[in-house]
């Protein structure tokens, strides 16, 4: 690409570039201008927010606004009307957001698709007209008569002193999310939109992960209340409508929905065009409030319809991806003892999976012995599938019973079964194209690592982090790619994401990984790789269950087969029994004539 | 509370709840055949009771500037769509569709300013206004993003709504309207006032779902919709065209809004921003029928209007607080009734 492309010198100087001149703004600026840089900040907080809800996790809030007014509310009521000071409506107004978001998440989250972002129009709706309607709130006129927030007797009343606290503040949240998304959990929350299901593969507790994020989107958008409330001085019901929380939704989107910079640039973009049409269209109509929303509306639909990614993604080409390895520890962490050789770690009991009228698995019964790699054969159909699926959790059985290192694991939820260790891969492969290598296979690591939400916001995890790179790194050249860590898997051919998935489940330290159809795709060459691969992870004590339609690859790999067919099992024993059966020569080429 | 008070308010909710059942099948029907929560649906509604209502009173309503400019539009994308792909001989079809056809009923309400038209005529005029909004805001804001998940199309529509709503301010000013009822005939059924108007908005909403009922049993077009709901690419493989299927279901759309708006126009005074909440709460009724069903959404529809009256009743401040926490035990039993799949959308936004 010709394009000029920042060094990555500069790039690391950017940010302070740009705080050094946010600082500065205020002995050149005048108060007018003070007053709308003030927005933008209080803007990009709850924007900050919604990239990450939206942005990273997928979850779109058309509520955003009432939590800035619930904010904005607790802060009022807590210092105009009780005479608190205003740190004490600052812990008022986290707390009271906090516990509305969680009450929230926990009876939308769960919902699918659309249904959870229309409910946040709803529940958005409610909360504006009980603003509305609360006579101690002040109902339609609001509260008057807010004071101004002190810091260390300093009164913060004039709009450039609260100016340099709004943006302490931006700088903090900013922070606080770079953090995160470079962390174990930010892992995971990248990972939220169109990941879901390779998610739980690895362990993640997806409920949890869009509480965390619901929650904390909701709390900088309390503290963007508060600063809101002590800003004005005087608060009403309008400015935390529908119409605001499509105003931020619009700065998330406009700056780059996935992107932290991007809330910042997206609200200073929102704000400097609504002061600029505010300018305009009263020369242009009587009604120009209104036209506001009109422009607003149509250039959201233009942003959408052609620049998806927002601003920034624009700019992108020029700022050049950091391939730097992150730094790694010396030593991994440490690992699960293994079940001994021989012993039973899988056992699946007459298990039936019906889908309405057709039985995919009928009454299947086999074990899986410690070390062993189990090859699961039979002609399209047969049920391979669905049975992989019910080994995993990701399907839950209608009778029957498995049994995983002597826990039974009939309806366990997939998490809970990566959690016990059971790794796996899929057919059709679920990596994340956007992340590094190192990033995916780090995303494995995930069931072995605990640092939480909070530590991750403060990067207290770090030791963790060097050490689950070291496991990830480790498994990565296991597989034979470490020298291409920091490419974007996206990048990779076919063979070499199947084989990054397997990585991935080895660095999840499993007892058993079940791979679906790893060699599906390869070319020959690759397939002798894979077969020498799995060979090496066997010798280390993992044991293997694989659905394969390449008899080849199978049979000079597996210790014991199992043959499906219409969902039944024909039989099992070991490659040369099977070879030999005519059951399943006539399951696979028909009747003998 | 007592018996009397009671009937009372179930008939004045059995009546809204009718004009929610309206919006809410058509709010299903767009949503099941182009993946689009059309958010704006009650903004039709509202256009039409607030066109009709200038119509009555004589003045050119603000409907003819807006299909003309829509129009305009979306010939314009039209034209440039088929010039850059080189099919210079589907420009005339473009040109019918999108030129000509949308701009009749503006061209006719223009013509007919001064004459006054019957009250009849007068209504139809008013449908045929707004008909053609829908599938041109298809056109213009939801066909370039064809690819684009559930999640951006409702952005749009969200974006969509708030464009047509502020533009009916300019179209419509900031008063209320009251159109003329279509009856002032009054019975007493059991010690209970029920006008005309009431049982016309409850026949037609019968009238009309068992008419859309027919239409998806038996005609061709209505089966082509129904299959392009229930699997899109398979639809397309035996050739129904994914555009065409859609424009449909937004002028079928656009005729139930614009009904329900003439229904309700005499009933409420109308503003040019009530159609949101009417969209929304028809949007409840929706939601039980998990947007698929038409029966239950209909049954959705019919309990959020008793619940909004006796809301109202009990308390007329927070009604509207009540009406749309509603909507969230509804939706926890929905995700129980019928678990969502995960969505594996990688694109959004």
């Amino acid at each position: 690409m010709s394009a000029p492309v920042l060094s990555p010198r500069v790039k690391r100087l950017l940010p302070w570039i740009v705080a050094a001149f946010i600082a500065v703004v205020p002995i050149f600026a005048g108060a007018f201008t003070i007053t709308l840089m003030n927005y933008i900040g209080i803007g990009a907080i709850v924007a900050l927010g919604l990239v990450l809800l939206t942005g990273f996790g997928g979850l779109t809030s058309f509520g955003q606004a009432a939590f800035v007014g619930i904010g904005a509310y607790a802060a009022a009521w807590a210092t105009a009307v009780m005479g608190l000071p205003p740190f004490a409506g600052l812990a008022l107004a986290l707390a009271l957001t906090a516990a509305v978001a969680l009450f929230l998440g926990a009876t939308t989250l769960r919902l699918g698709g659309h249904y959870l972002p229309l409910s946040t129009i709803a529940w958005g709706i409610a909360i504006y007209y009980l603003f509305a309607n609360i006579p101690s709130l002040g109902a339609h006129d609001g509260i008057r008569g807010i004071p101004p927030i002190t810091v260390f007797g300093l009164s913060l009343a004039p709009n450039t002193s609260i100016y340099y606290l709004i943006f302490a503040l931006v700088a903090e949240a900013m922070w606080l999310v770079s953090n995160l998304l470079d962390s174990r959990e930010g892992r995971a929350i990248r990972s939220l939109r169109g990941g879901a299901t390779m998610l739980a593969s690895v362990g993640v507790d997806l409920f949890r992960m869009r509480m965390l994020i619901f929650v904390f989107a909701a709390v900088l958008a309390g503290l963007a209340g508060w600063l809101y409330a002590h800003m004005l001085r005087f608060i009403s019901p309008s400015p935390f409508d529908v119409r605001a929380s499509i105003e931020y939704l619009l700065m998330a989107m406009a700056g780059g929905a996935a992107s932290i910079w991007g809330a910042l640039v997206g609200s200073a973009l929102v704000v400097f065009l609504k002061n600029w049409v505010q300018d305009i269209l009263p020369h242009l109509s009587k009604n120009a409030t209104q036209l506001e929303i009109v422009a607003f509306a149509v250039s959201l639909i233009l942003l959408l319809q052609y620049a998806r990614g927002g601003v920034l993604s624009l700019l992108g080409t020029f700022v050049p991806r950091d391939t730097t390895l992150p730094p790694a520890a010396a030593t991994g962490l440490p690992h699960r003892t293994p079940p001994a050789k021989g012993s039973e770690i899988l056992r699946v009991e007459g298990v039936t999976k019906r889908f309405g009228g057709l039985v995919a698995v009928n009454n299947v019964s086999f074990d899986l012995q410690a070390g062993e790699i189990l090859g699961l054969i039979g002609p399209n159909g047969a049920g391979k599938s669905t049975l992989f699926n019910l080994v995993s959790g990701a399907l839950g059985i209608n009778s029957g019973k498995i049994v995983f290192l002597g826990e039974d694991m009939s309806n366990a939820r997939q998490m809970d079964i990566a959690r016990a260790g059971l790794a796996r891969t899929f057919q059709h492969v679920k990596l994340r194209p956007g992340m590094t290598l190192v990033d995916n296979v780090l995303l494995g690591v995930y069931i072995r690592t605990q640092a939480g939400f909070g530590k991750c916001l403060l990067h207290l995890e770090r030791e963790e982090e060097r050490r689950a790179t070291r496991v990830a790194l480790d498994a990565l050249d296991a597989v034979g790619l470490g020298g291409k860590a920091m490419e974007l898997a996206g990048n990779l051919p076919l063979g070499n994401q199947r084989v990054l998935e397997i990585a991935r489940a080895l660095a999840a330290d499993p007892i058993l990984i079940v791979l679906d159809e790893p060699a599906a795709g390869l070319r020959k060459g690759e397939k002798d790789a894979l077969a020498v691969l799995l060979k090496a992870i066997q010798a280390r004590g993992v044991s293997i269950l694989l659905v394969e339609h390449d008899m080849d690859f199978v049979m000079g790999l597996v210790d014991r087969i199992v043959v499906l067919d219409f969902g039944s099992k024909l039989m099992e024993g070991t490659p040369a029994e099977v070879r030999a059966s005519p059951a399943v020569q006539e399951a696979y080429l028909g009747g003998v004539a | 509370m007592d018996i009397q008070i009671a009937s009372i308010l179930a008939v004045d909710g059995i009546a809204t709840g009718a004009i929610y059942v309206l919006i809410a099948l058509g709010t299903v029907l767009i949503f099941s055949v182009t993946r689009v929560m059309f958010v704006p649906f009650g903004d039709l509604a509202a256009y039409s009771a607030l066109t009709l209502a200038m119509l009555q009173t004589g003045q050119l309503p603000g409907t003819v500037m807006l299909v003309s400019v829509l129009a305009g539009i979306a010939l314009l994308m039209e034209l440039t769509s088929h010039l850059r792909a080189g099919k210079a001989a589907k420009i005339p079809k473009a040109i019918l569709y999108y030129g000509i056809l949308p701009v009749l009923p503006p061209l006719i309400a223009w013509l007919s300013q001064g004459t006054v038209l019957p009250f009849w005529a007068q209504m139809l005029l008013a449908l045929a206004l707004v008909l053609p909004i829908a599938p041109l805001l298809d056109r213009i804001a939801f066909r370039p993003l064809a690819d684009a998940s559930v999640l951006v199309l409702l952005i749009v529509a969200v974006a969509v709504h708030f464009a047509i709503s502020g533009l009916a301010l300019l179209f419509f000013g900031p008063e209320g309207y009251r159109t003329e009822p279509i009856s002032r005939a009054i019975f007493d059924v059991g010690g209970v006032i029920v006008s005309a108007q009431t049982l016309l908005v409850v026949l037609a909403a019968a009238a009309f779902s068992g008419l859309l009922y027919l239409y998806f049993e038996r005609t061709i077009s209505g089966k082509a919709l129904k299959a392009t709901s229930s699997n899109r690419l398979g639809a397309r493989l035996v050739g129904i065209r994914p555009q065409v299927t859609g424009t449909i279901a937004y002028l079928l759309g656009g005729l139930l809004g614009g009904v329900s708006g003439l229904l309700i126009g005499p009933v409420a005074t109308l503003y040019y921003d009530s159609g949101f909440l009417i969209g929304l709460k028809a949007f409840v009724g929706a939601v039980v029928g998990g947007l698929a069903s038409y029966p239950l959404t209909a049954l959705g529809a019919i309990a959020v209007g008793l619940l909004e009256s006796f809301a109202s009743f009990w308390s007329s401040q927070i009604k509207e607080t009540i009406v749309f926490s509603a909507l969230i035990p509804i939706l926890i039993w929905r995700s129980l009734a019928a678990p969502q799949h995960e969505e594996e959308e990688e694109d959004i936004a």
